[in-house]
């Protein structure tokens, strides 16, 4: 009994993804007091996907604000109060309400400090829910992240495990720049080691997940775990992959992803999102430009179909990239 | 000039109501029993304003709609076969189960589509409205919306740009007294969404979303407004959905009591509407539980159609994406 409590005492906490935003955002909450979250049902309901509840009877109403359905308006709220001495948390419920609100993120947000010379600063996060897999369809299940990788000015992270969604919110809120943490919503209930107390993950800075000697694997948010599975599969088959999970894609950590390419010869880019157009193409890019003579086949990518995402479960699971696939199209690049 | 409800269309607008209630009662179970994917929000309390503004309507004229789709579907001539089967992401739904409850459609009956996106419709509908007087029809265009949509940019731009162009739309705003978990007085600084209609230079109208008959009358004189070509209404009706924001019972959160919820359940609008057919000797109870009975065995049959058929082919994906020519 007592050597079970002393195990139980030294094993590292466990937390769901969930629960890690919420800590990222108390920790941010607590230390700074010019920091505020405003967002569709994030204080009474505490979010849709649970993640703000608890904070609205810590922080206050305040602090903690639930906001008309106006996307624009709630953009504006943080690129205006950001330029004026706040430090906004802004709550965007799903990714595919970007369209809502594009103009302040990128004619506003993304270009102000640039617009005018250096006299702005824009400390705001934006958090928002991306990610298919729940028969959501067209318009709640979404992967848009090059729609902010394009545009300079705005950072861009994506949290795969609950450690780094606690770690980048916070790296995110102490940033006097504006950072969107994009997050999965299949991965909500995923559990995983977080530190109590505040702790950072560096924004622009990859994870090397897995060592391995003949294949790179790149992957973001869920598609990480994806590539982990794959990773194992491809043994079978004498392929010892590498995985780095990016983290961060604006900036993107270049270093870390050239130097296992020269090591590995071989890479295969996931990610959830539309091929066609995709992050993938920037990535494949990058590496042929910074690593080409060191390419023994050409560079992989594996993304959704190029179609919006189905409701039907038959066709949203075809639609979904994951371990088989990537498995099939490293099989069939490198000829094994 | 009040256009008056005959017994035939009293007894069209119950059937209407009661073929929603039916299929949401029925779509809810099989949510909540895990026999569908994805999010339903359902309709339950509000029929009498689909119902209500629907009689005027005709398979030519267009609608948009929102989440809370279904019940816009029925009224408007929608089939249970294809509707469930939709909701199943059955390739016989009306989007070949592309599209499911968020996306339910039928061009057919002049259906644009329920909406994933909050306020989506309204622009949409504007812009058929625009159609209609471009084309010299006699058609008119209505979107339905809730309060929390009125708060969204897209109701204002769609707004101004109706009266400007005197479009034949009709404006119908259907307030529930939230939006998600958000009660009104903490979403907007008034009580009338109607009120916002004179910011745009156009008819704003209140009525009781509970009783059919008011409805169908407050809708005739803006849809005969659009009709002759006097420009858009707006027309809040006051309602209220008795089943929670997603489903039926939710995320089970406390943000209304139980009592407010039976308070407004004593205004059944089927209730309230069966009550005067009874009264006005236009129905029986007997009549009144055939049709109930009827439409459930319709539900029912839709149902175990719609388990029965099959699942789209993934190799059709693609299909869709763009029109080809044949
Ligand atoms: C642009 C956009 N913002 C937010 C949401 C999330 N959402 C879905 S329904 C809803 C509430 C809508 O309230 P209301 O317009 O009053 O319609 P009701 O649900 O009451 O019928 C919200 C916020 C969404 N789907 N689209
Ligand atoms: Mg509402």
């Amino acid at each position: 009994m007592a050597e079970a409590q002393l195990k139980d005492d030294q094993a590292p906490r466990k937390l769901a993804y969930v629960n890690a935003i919420t800590e990222g955002l108390h920790e941010v909450l607590k230390e700074q007091p010019e920091a505020f979250l405003a967002g569709e049902d994030v204080a009474g309901a505490g979010s849709v996907f649970g993640y703000t509840s608890g904070l609205l009877a810590e922080f206050g109403e305040h602090r903690v604000i639930d906001t008309p359905i106006s996307e624009k308006g709630i953009m504006g709220l943080g690129v205006g109060a950001a330029a004026t001495g706040c430090r906004p948390i802004i709550d965007l419920m799903f990714m595919d309400f970007l369209g809502e609100c594009m103009d302040e993120v990128a004619n506003q947000m993304a270009k102000m400090r640039y617009m005018f010379g250096g006299h702005a600063r824009l400390p705001v996060t934006v958090l928002t829910m991306s990610g298919a897999g729940m028969s959501l369809a067209a318009q709640h299940s979404q992967s848009l992240e090059v729609w902010l990788t394009h545009l300079p000015g705005l950072k861009v992270v994506a949290p795969a495990t609950p450690y780094d969604a606690k770690g980048l919110i916070i790296s995110a809120c102490r940033d006097d720049n504006p950072v969107f943490v994009l997050l999965n919503k299949l991965s909500l209930a995923l559990q995983g080691e977080v530190p109590e107390g505040a702790y950072e993950v560096e924004i622009g800075k990859a994870n090397v997940l897995r060592e391995g000697k003949n294949l790179t694997l790149i992957a973001y948010s869920r598609m990480v775990h994806e590539a982990m599975q794959a990773a194992d599969q491809l043994k079978e088959f004498g392929i010892d992959a590498e995985v780095i999970d990016l983290r961060s894609l604006s900036p993107l950590d270049t270093d870390t992803i050239v130097k296992s390419v020269k090591k590995t010869h071989r890479a295969v880019i996931v990610h959830e999102a539309v091929r066609f157009s995709g992050f993938g193409g920037e990535l494949a890019a990058q590496i042929q430009e910074l690593a080409f003579d060191y390419l023994d086949a050409p560079v992989g990518r594996v993304g959704a179909p190029f179609s919006p995402v189905p409701y039907s479960p038959s066709l949203e699971q075809s639609y979904m990239p994951n371990a088989k696939r990537i498995v099939a199209e490293t099989r069939r690049l490198l000829g094994v | 000039m009040t256009i008056q409800a005959t017994d035939a269309v009293l007894l069209d607008i119950h059937e209407r109501m009661v073929r929603i209630r039916i299929f949401e009662e029925e779509a809810g179970k099989l949510m909540e029993n895990g026999k569908v994917p994805g999010a339903l929000h359902l309709y339950v309390g509000q029929e009498a304003v689909a119902a209500g503004v629907m009689a005027h309507l005709k398979d030519t004229d267009h609608i948009t709609s929102t989440h809370r789709g279904h019940g816009h579907v029925v009224a408007k001539g929608g089939q249970f076969n294809e509707m469930y089967a939709e909701l199943y992401g059955k390739a016989a739904g009306y989007c070949k189960g592309r599209g499911g409850s968020m996306h339910i459609c039928n061009m057919e009956i002049g259906m644009l589509g329920a909406n994933g996106i909050v306020g989506g419709g309204i622009p949409i509908a504007m812009g058929a409205a625009f159609s209609k007087k471009f084309r010299k029809t006699k058609e008119v265009a209505a979107s339905f919306f809730g309060d929390g949509a009125s708060n969204e940019g897209s109701f204002h731009e769609a707004a101004n740009m109706a009266a400007l162009y005197k479009l034949p739309l009709i404006l119908v705003c259907e307030n529930n007294g939230f939006g998600e978990y958000t009660r009104q007085d903490n979403h907007q600084a008034i009580v009338d969404v109607a009120d916002r209609a004179a910011g745009y230079g156009m008819p704003g109208v209140v009525v009781d979303g509970m009783d059919a008959i008011a409805v169908f009358e407050a809708a005739g004189e803006a849809v005969a407004r659009a009709r002759n070509g006097e420009g858009p209404t707006l027309l809040e009706c006051k309602t209220y959905r008795f089943y929670d924001h997603v489903g039926v019972r939710g995320m089970g959160l406390s943000y209304r009591t139980d009592e407010e919820v039976d308070a407004w359940k004593r205004r059944d609008p089927i209730k309230l509407l069966e009550e005067k057919l009874i009264e006005q000797g236009i129905s029986t109870k007997r009549k009144i539980s055939a049709v109930h009975k009827r439409v459930r065995d319709e539900a029912m049959a839709a149902i175990k159609f719609a388990e029965d058929s099959p699942l789209p082919d993934p190799d059709g994906l693609l299909e869709d994406v763009y029109y080809e020519k044949a």
